[in-house]
């Protein structure tokens, strides 16, 4: 039998962690279990962080939004404040695996899975998440893209918890955008995937650009030769198109049992051209 | 209820196996289908990807505590009146699905619907009379509330 604990508090966790240094943390379940039951993983005790109060909630500070890493999809498409300040997150989650494994996945689950295909994080990417990293007696913040090293690697070393996502408030976005290609409309990976915040002048000028892909490299990919192509062009077709070539070198897609990489790099470059849809502008 | 079993035992076991409670079914054992689901604190779960000792202190419903003093949930009347029911091995995951989505909104459109069983496969793919019968079950369920 593998033991498991269910720690209360993040106190709880360290003595935990301090007994049995080997433990393997979960908070949904939706990844971890499925691996166990494969023999992926032969853990010797399990560490489930769902009842830890103190990694749940979405909170405001002066400078900053702070999400629990704990925090479940759900909670996540029920926050006015995420749905105020970063409707592309609530867009991107809305369509994460489908309605139970909302209800069990969090938000720092999706983040430390790390899988190129993650439908939280190309919008996380674009807002330019940071994340807190704990220890029992020390902590440190990351930028999310410097966290996520590869498929399923991140930079968490020897006993370290995913505690928080820290988001800055942005109001000059004018349009939040996600969206996720994928073999079925739910509970299906992204074949490919695109976030895209733009700031669009009066006149219907892009004046910033943030854009950034999954599924179609180790990590999500960004590229700032495509944000520079666009930024004080007009909101049109043709200029989306005519940054295809940049998008299809910019991305390293791989063959799988979802897609071919040609089709990927197709679809990556097929997805900038929906952004024309928002336009013509005014 | 108080019940003594390993605390890695997966839900899904404890419900079938220990418990002898079959009517949560068991296809992809991987968050794929639905068929496991129950209703956690009134939220779908997978019984497949939960382990025993998540349940301490929960509110735990199963497809078998749905009906009240022998008489059954209005979605499954809906469902057993209109057609909603074929092989049936999706039907308790539906149904639970179904009564979560009518708590939080007991007059959704049939996109809500469809969205909010998105995490059920009917591999009969008997969904239209699924939908259907939501519908219904939402017209019963308001009517009851307002009486």
């Amino acid at each position: 039998m593998t033991e498991i604990f269910l720690p209360r508090s993040l106190e709880g966790l360290w003595d935990i962690q301090d007994g049995y240094p080997e433990a393997a943390v979960y908070a949904g379940g939706t990844d971890l279990l499925v691996r166990l039951r494969s023999g992926l993983e032969k853990p010797s005790c399990l560490v489930c962080l769902e009842r830890i109060e103190a990694l749940k909630g979405v909170h405001e500070s002066a400078q900053e939004i702070v999400i629990g890493a704990a925090t479940t999809h759900s909670q996540i498409l029920e926050s006015p404040v995420i749905k105020q300040h970063f409707p592309i997150l609530t867009k991107g989650v809305s369509v994460l695996g489908s309605p139970p494994i909302r209800h069990m996945g969090t938000i720092g689950g999706n983040i430390v899975t790390a899988s190129p295909a993650g439908d939280s994080l190309p919008p996380l990417y674009v807002l330019e998440a940071e994340v807190e990293i704990r220890l029992k007696n020390s902590s440190r913040r990351a930028a999310l893209a410097d966290f996520i090293l590869g498929p399923g690697e991140v930079d968490l070393k020897g006993g370290e918890i995913l505690t928080k996502i820290l988001l800055k408030r942005s109001p000059r976005w004018t349009i939040h955008h996600y969206e996720k290609v994928g073999r079925r409309k739910a509970q299906a990976c992204a074949v490919a995937s695109m976030a895209a915040l733009l700031q669009v002048s009066q006149t219907g000028r892009i004046e910033r650009a943030r854009l950034a892909w999954g599924s179609v490299g180790p990590t999500v990919v960004i590229s700032r030769e495509v944000e520079e192509k666009l930024v004080g062009q007009p909101m049109s077709l043709e200029i989306f198109k005519s940054v295809s070539d940049v998008v299809k070198k910019a991305v390293s897609p791989i063959d799988d049992i979802r897609a071919g990489a040609e089709y990927r790099r197709t679809v990556a470059a097929a997805l900038v051209q929906r952004l024309a849809e928002y336009g013509p502008w005014p | 209820m108080e019940i003594d079993a390993p605390t890695d035992r997966r839900v899904v076991d404890l419900l079938r196996e220990d418990l002898l409670l079959t009517g949560t079914k068991e296809s992809c054992g991987a968050g794929d289908c639905g068929a496991c689901t129950i209703l956690v604190d009134g939220e779908t779960r997978l019984s497949c990807l939960m382990l025993a000792a998540q349940l301490e202190g929960r509110d735990i419903l199963t497809i078998e505590g749905l009906s009240r003093d022998g008489a059954l949930h209005p979605v499954q009347n809906a469902f057993v009146e209109h057609g909603a029911v074929q092989c049936g091995f999706c039907t308790p995951g539906m149904a639970l699905a179904s009564v979560d989505l009518l708590n939080r909104n007991p007059d959704p459109t049939r996109e809500e619907i469809r969205d909010a069983l998105a995490g059920n496969l009917c591999r009969c793919t008997g969904y239209q009379k699924i939908v259907d019968s939501v519908e219904i079950a939402a017209v019963a369920l308001r009517s009851k509330a307002g009486s």
